[in-house]
């Protein structure tokens, strides 16, 4: 990971920005031009080449918001991006709960003229064996944390998905056992990969990208990193999961890319890039092994998958 | 009430009306209009559309007891047949385009995976039926020998709806539906064949 201290944007630059986004599509539409939007994701796309590996290449704004796994909205695909037009991530606040000196109600506007803003361009592996790369706009995850300065009795975190039926179509049926929940030991939470993402491709996150607020942890796979972020609770033992308390032979707490350790369903040992004709071989820890492998030594993988 | 001359009439509608999802999909396939993960999507289309097609030729073999659907056993065989084209779709997408011909990688796949392996063997029940599809075939093999193999018909439809509901994440009910009608269809073949003529005699 490199991150380049020129590429740190204050958050009200990005606001700034958007505001130039909005106001040239505005311009771009009045030309007649429909392709506005994606004619300013491409100008912004040298911010982010410096980030990127070998061997990637980013994905298209379209790519990333159309092909979501979002079962708030529907279990297909495109279903969040076609269902999610309702949900009102304006405005947002985030309770800080459980093991924690500062328990609070954080409301996100103010919460986001304390950090800064930072360029993340990070791959997405998903369990179902497709990957993408996305340039993500968010602040390390441990700056919450912080904030909510925990007891050293809290050794887990819980992340709570938002709760709205009425916005959220999905949630109407059992499709899974509402709110949908994630977890994270706190030696990975405070670690400098994990975000809490606000945007990517300088936007604000779309509805089904998980707005206004979700977590990223590259080296995980994507349903850990959870959406549309209500709460987060600090707690003493390894927290509720969604999709381990569904399927625990399946999906396991950690999670973690492996490409040694086959899921039943798909093997874990390639990949589709979305964009690409053929499979790359996955990498461990989705290729983050240097920064995160000393979180797992000594721990049997194929036992804590 | 439909003549079996007049569907006789409208079945070349019908084998139209099968067959244009798969020219559609490949033309959408070939354009990018089959969204961003094309080859999952297209894989996923021709595998649900086999499926309910072999639902729909346990429908009509059922039906068609009855005088009134009498007319429908006209399609059975072409759908049948449709149904195995679509699954030879589906899987022939899995092994050039998903895989692109690694076949060490997709002979363990089809192994270690039971969701592929229970659809791999159903594919594999399906090939003697549509070998033995021509009438010919019946009177070569004798009614009762052609029919026995025609049985394999329902190994095949649990197969391959189990298939699907094994692939599906969570909220399996639509894959579930289609287990349940094939249960049903199963039962109501045994009791028709079995049960049903020891009680008239």
């Amino acid at each position: 990971m490199k991150i380049l201290p020129s590429e740190i944007t204050p958050y009200k630059n990005y606001l700034n920005r958007r505001k130039f986004i909005k106001s040239s599509i505005a311009t771009s539409l009045v030309l007649g031009a429909s392709t506005g939007l994606e004619a300013n994701h491409i100008s912004n796309q040298n911010i982010y080449n410096n980030q990127l590996d070998e061997n990637d290449s980013l994905n298209s704004f379209e790519e990333i918001t159309t092909y979501n796994n979002f079962y708030e909205f529907g279990m297909g695909k495109t279903d969040p991006a076609e269902n999610s037009g309702d949900f009102k991530p304006k405005p947002w606040s985030i309770s800080l709960e459980g093991l924690i000196n500062n328990p609070q109600v954080l409301d996100l506007e103010k919460l986001l003229q304390n950090v800064t803003i930072e360029d993340r361009v990070y791959r997405l592996r998903c369990v179902e064996a497709w990957s993408m790369v996305i340039p993500w706009q968010g602040f390390p995850l441990a700056e919450i944390i912080k904030m909510a300065d925990p007891l050293s009795s809290a050794k887990f975190i819980q992340f709570v998905t938002v709760f709205r039926p009425e916005e959220m179509p999905g949630q109407k049926r059992k499709l899974l056992p509402w709110p949908y929940v994630e977890g994270l030991r706190m030696d990975e939470a405070m670690h400098p990969l994990t975000i809490l993402s606000t945007g990517l491709y300088g936007h604000d996150l779309l509805n089904q990208s998980g707005a206004p607020l979700r977590l990223v942890v590259p080296w995980k796979y994507g349903f850990k990193s959870i959406k549309s972020i209500s709460s987060i609770r600090f707690v003493d033992k390894q927290p509720d999961a969604t999709w381990s308390m569904l399927a625990p032979s399946e999906y396991g707490f950690y999670s973690n890319v492996n490409n040694l350790v086959d899921h039943p369903r798909w093997s874990q040992g390639t990949e589709r890039r979305i964009g690409e004709f053929k499979r790359r071989k996955t990498m461990m820890y989705n290729g983050y092994e240097a920064e995160v492998g000393h979180l797992y030594k000594g721990m049997d993988l194929r036992k804590y998958y | 009430m439909i003549s079996t001359q007049l569907f006789k009439k409208i079945k070349p509608l019908i084998f139209f009306a099968i067959f244009l999802p798969s020219l559609f999909w490949s033309y959408q396939f070939i354009n990018g209009a089959l969204g961003v993960n094309p080859i999952e999507k297209l894989m996923d289309n021709m595998g649900e559309m086999a499926l309910r097609l072999i639902v729909l030729t346990l429908f009509i073999s059922s039906l068609s007891e009855f005088k009134k659907f009498r007319f429908l056993i006209e399609v059975r065989r072409m759908i049948g047949l449709f149904a195995f084209f679509y699954v030879t779709c589906h899987f022939l997408i899995y092994i050039a385009l998903d895989h692109f011909f690694d076949m060490t990688f997709i002979i363990k796949d089809i192994i270690k995976r039971p969701f592929i392996t229970f659809g791999f063997i159903s594919f594999i029940f399906l090939i003697p039926l549509a070998i033995t599809s021509p009438k010919i075939m019946v009177k070569k093999l004798g009614f009762k020998v052609w029919k026995k193999i025609h049985y394999l018909i329902y190994p095949a439809a649990i197969l391959s709806s189990v298939h699907f509901y094994m692939l599906v994440r969570a909220n399996k009910i639509e894959p579930a539906i289609y287990i349940f009608l094939i249960l049903v269809l199963l039962l109501y073949r045994l009791y028709y064949k079995i049960i049903h003529p020891q009680l008239v005699r």
